[in-house]
């Protein structure tokens, strides 16, 4: 049983995505968008809990990314930019979508 | 696939409504179907007809009426949410003695077990909001 779970908020403003990484378990995806993509940024102190959490497959938006002037290359290692297109396609491919708002 | 869309935040708000507003478009780009969109709490607010945004601005209400007519979607506002911010449709209007009624194009009211029912009849749930 796999989960997508979404994070539409910053980690520096909200504690959902620390919910979110307590939370999810190997195999699952973790997308992070909107405010979320603060969490995909290299170099804090999110970054190495991302980065320390193995088995699990992290997404960023990429338009969100965009709208916040965030250029690709601060997106930590490992995390995949994605469309909306992939958006919808990981919500179809998981068993089921978790919204951490 | 079946796809079911919750909203819980207004539009202008921070950027829930016109997620969920994207991500429906591209559900229907891939060849899902959309069950249902329900709007919740403030969610509600974007089924008002009465939202004039400034002409070089988004209009979020009509994007959902133009995506709702060229898709037939089942746009839903929940009843109890849209009372409590004055959304208010023609049956809503005559029961509870009001002046105006003021739901937009192709939203209609209704009560959380057609959310229930989304939830079940779906695949997915998928939920946007603060």
């Amino acid at each position: 049983m796999s989960t997508l779970h979404t994070v539409n908020k910053s980690p520096f403003e909200k504690s959902s995505m620390e919910s979110c990484l307590a939370y999810a378990k190997a195999g699952s995806s973790v997308l992070l968008y909107e405010d979320g993509i603060y969490g995909a940024i290299k170099g804090t102190t999110v970054a190495e809990k991302v980065t320390a959490k193995n088995g699990v497959n992290f997404y960023v938006l990429g338009p969100d990314l965009k709208a916040r002037g965030v250029s690709e290359d601060k997106v930590v290692d490992g995390i995949e930019i994605v469309d909306y297109a992939k958006f919808v396609t990981l919500a179809a491919e998981n068993d089921k979508v978790q919204a951490w708002v | 696939m079946k796809f079911a869309i919750q909203v819980n935040e207004g539009p202008y708000q921070h950027q829930a409504a016109d997620s969920a507003y994207q991500f429906t478009k591209a559900v229907l780009e891939a060849g899902h179907e959309i069950m249902r969109v329900f709007f919740y709490h403030d969610g509600v607010n974007n089924g008002t007809s009465l939202t004039t945004p400034p002409q070089d601005d988004r209009n979020i209400v009509n994007r959902w009426s133009e995506l709702g007519k060229k898709h037939d979607l089942d746009l839903v506002v929940c009843v109890a949410a849209a009372q409590r911010r004055g959304i208010v449709d023609e049956g809503e209007m005559k029961r509870n003695g009001k002046s105006a009624q003021n739901i937009a194009d192709g939203f209609r009211i209704s009560g959380l077990g057609q959310l229930v029912e989304a939830g079940i009849q779906s695949d997915r749930l998928v939920v946007f909001g603060d």
